[in-house]
């Protein structure tokens, strides 16, 4: 499902390098990604989504060399396979929560936003429970319900891939496990890869796998096929 | 395209006092300019329509603007009255047809126009109900009055008094509405025509009271001598004009003393008016000859100069306000980079996040330019009268 070989990234500004000889998550994986701050986490996730580039090596997302491609399409391959959850929501003030899950849609010339796609937008926000306040102003809810129309906004184009940064790091206990709780659901129902990246010791032991990025800084190290802790 | 200019619509909606204030500058930029033009040249058309109408004015010397103001539009101050002779100097000539104006009072802030009928025939005016006038006290009513006071023929209205306070001078007029005139969107339908000598009347130098010889007055008569009874201050004085007393109305002085603002003067050719003009130039002369055209011309000479400096100042505002709306749009893009970002990271390319950003400059921009266009179609239905109000 992915496979990553000889990375090398920098950014233009600073000091972080990060190094990665080979690392390969299977297709159906549920994955955590923990390590320090500033350890490369949310770079590799943005690696593996092709919103960055690395310097050097390959990056393989179900069977595409994504460092091989353009622009248009590294974009295109991401809108119809990757759905993206991020720690802070990025949910837009302005648009009611029925407009924000159904965004994707909106931006991309490529995606046709038709009467089933809006179907499908009432279905998940009622399987979440914000069914009654699509009408609402993102600005008007609870954190957790903020993460949980950030969730409707990534599964709405059924991705085969599901990159989550910190998607719990904003909200209190209950609403954790049941962020959490959507997210597996979907990927057990649909067969989706998870890679999560997490700071919360307490809800790896949810994940196949935990990859720990400490060993990755600066060496060649990849995460073990069976086991829970990185080499 | 279509969902690109909904999100800039859901942006710009959410953000209502930034939009307002955007569309607002936008609006001003557009029709400020454009409006005052549009205004200049209404007005400038109404100014010079009406008076390319009017061949000649004669009035007593002084300004010429105020004559111009006063005959054409019946508006500004009240000029230099003269005595009546001066239209039968004109008419003695046989160079023109003199029509005589007295424009002073007013009822219910409406000019009273004194006249004569040739007024209406020159005018090309019609009476759109009732009759024309025929008797002393009958009056005639622009349309706009008709409209505004609700009354109509049969009906009566009062002059007003030019000062309250002033408890010797001229007494209010009922006057009888004979007819209303048809519309003819020029200052005739915002004006009540009385015949000449019914302005008299309200000036006091015709008046009507009981006869000081009958026996009924005796308590009025302050003295009697060989040739006058004189009445005393309980004498009261006619105010309104009926069949049962219009015979007590009479002339104290001789007519041809008494005064007028105006006499539009009508020649029936281009050799008569030269002549009649040249009958002017005379600077003992205690009468004057305008063209109203060149006074109009150099009135509006001032306004054009006027509106040359307001629009390069408008234009220098509209400048500074665009850069700041700029400015303000910059800034708005740093401060939305977050959100940029988000679009970009779940797909959205350049291309579309730019349309978005290029929809929001493009609603604010048509939203202004509609509505400077709807100012302007109200300003060119309104904005002539308005000016005419704020000049005369």
């Amino acid at each position: 499902m992915i496979s990553v070989e000889q990375l090398e990234f920098r950014y233009a500004e600073g000091d972080f390098f990060l190094r990665i000889p080979e690392l390969s998550i299977d297709s159906g994986a549920t994955v955590a990604f923990i390590g320090p701050s500033g350890s490369g986490k949310t770079t590799l996730l943005n690696l593996i989504a092709g919103i960055s580039l690395p310097r050097a090596g390959r990056i393989v997302t179900k069977d595409v060399e994504l460092t091989s491609l353009d622009d248009g399409t590294r974009r295109n391959f991401r809108i119809r396979n990757i759905g993206l959850v991020f720690q802070e929501f990025e949910l837009l003030e302005y648009l009611t929560v029925l407009d924000n899950i159904l965004l994707p849609y909106r931006i991309n010339p490529s995606m046709r936003l038709d009467q089933a796609v809006r179907d499908r937008a009432r279905q998940l926000a009622e399987s979440v429970d914000i069914s009654d306040k699509l009408n609402r102003y993102a600005t008007k809810l609870s954190q957790g319900e903020k993460q949980r129309v950030a969730v409707c906004r990534a599964l709405l184009p059924e991705p085969t891939l599901l990159l989550a940064d910190e998607p719990t790091g904003n909200l209190d206990p209950n609403n954790k496990g049941r962020v959490l709780d959507i997210l597996f659901d979907y990927a057990k129902r649909t067969g989706a890869t998870l890679v999560t990246v997490t700071h919360d010791h307490e809800l790896v032991s949810r994940f196949g796998r935990v990859v720990d990025f400490r060993e990755f800084h600066g060496m060649a190290a990849a995460g073990r096929q069976d086991g829970r802790t990185a080499v | 395209m279509k969902d690109a200019l909904y999100l800039a619509w859901r942006y710009l909606a959410y953000h209502k006092v930034k939009t307002a204030i955007l569309v607002t500058s936008i609006t001003l930029i557009v029709f400020l300019p454009v409006g005052l033009r549009v205004l200049v040249s209404q007005s400038e058309e109404q100014l010079t329509a009406r008076a390319a109408a009017t061949p000649l004015l004669v009035g007593a010397k002084g300004s010429p603007l105020e004559l111009a103001l006063n005959s054409l539009y019946f508006e500004g101050d009240v000029p230099e009255t003269m005595r009546y002779q001066e239209v039968t100097r004109i008419d003695t000539t046989g160079l023109a047809l003199a029509i005589p104006l007295y424009v002073r009072f007013r009822a219910q802030n409406y000019p009273i126009v004194g006249t004569t009928l040739e007024y209406f025939a020159f005018r090309g005016l019609s009476i759109a109900s009732g009759s024309n006038l025929t008797t002393l006290g009958d009056c005639v009513l622009g349309a706009r009055v008709a409209e505004a006071l609700g009354v109509g023929p049969g009906e009566t209205v009062i002059s007003s008094p030019e000062s309250v306070f002033d408890i010797a001078g001229v007494y209010p007029l009922r006057m009888h509405i004979k007819g209303v005139l048809a519309f003819s969107d020029t200052p005739d339908d915002d004006a009540i025509f009385v015949d000449l000598k019914t302005a008299w009347v309200i000036e006091g130098l015709v008046h009507g009271h009981v006869d000081l010889s009958s026996p009924q007055a005796a308590g009025q008569v302050l003295r009697v001598d060989s040739t006058n009874v004189v009445g005393n201050a309980a004498l009261v004085q006619y105010q309104e004009i009926t069949p049962e007393n219009i015979g007590e109305f009479h002339f104290h002085g001789g007519q041809q003393e008494y005064p007028i603002t105006a006499v539009i003067t009508v020649p029936p050719d281009l050799r008569s008016e030269t002549i009649l003009r040249g009958r002017y130039e005379s600077p003992d002369d205690l009468a004057q000859i305008v063209q109203p055209t060149a006074v109009m011309d150099e009135l509006l000479d001032t306004v054009l100069t006027v509106q040359t400096f307001v629009i390069a100042a408008v234009v220098v505002v509209g400048i500074s306000t665009l850069a700041t709306a700029i400015l303000v749009f910059m800034l708005s893009l740093r401060l939305r980079r977050r959100e940029i970002e988000t679009m970009r990271k779940i797909g959205g390319s350049r291309a579309s996040i730019g349309w978005v950003m290029v929809s929001e400059i493009v609603v604010v921009l048509v939203a202004g330019v509609v509505l400077a266009t709807g100012l302007t179609v109200i300003t060119s239905r309104f904005g002539s009268e308005a000016i005419r109000a704020v000049i005369f």
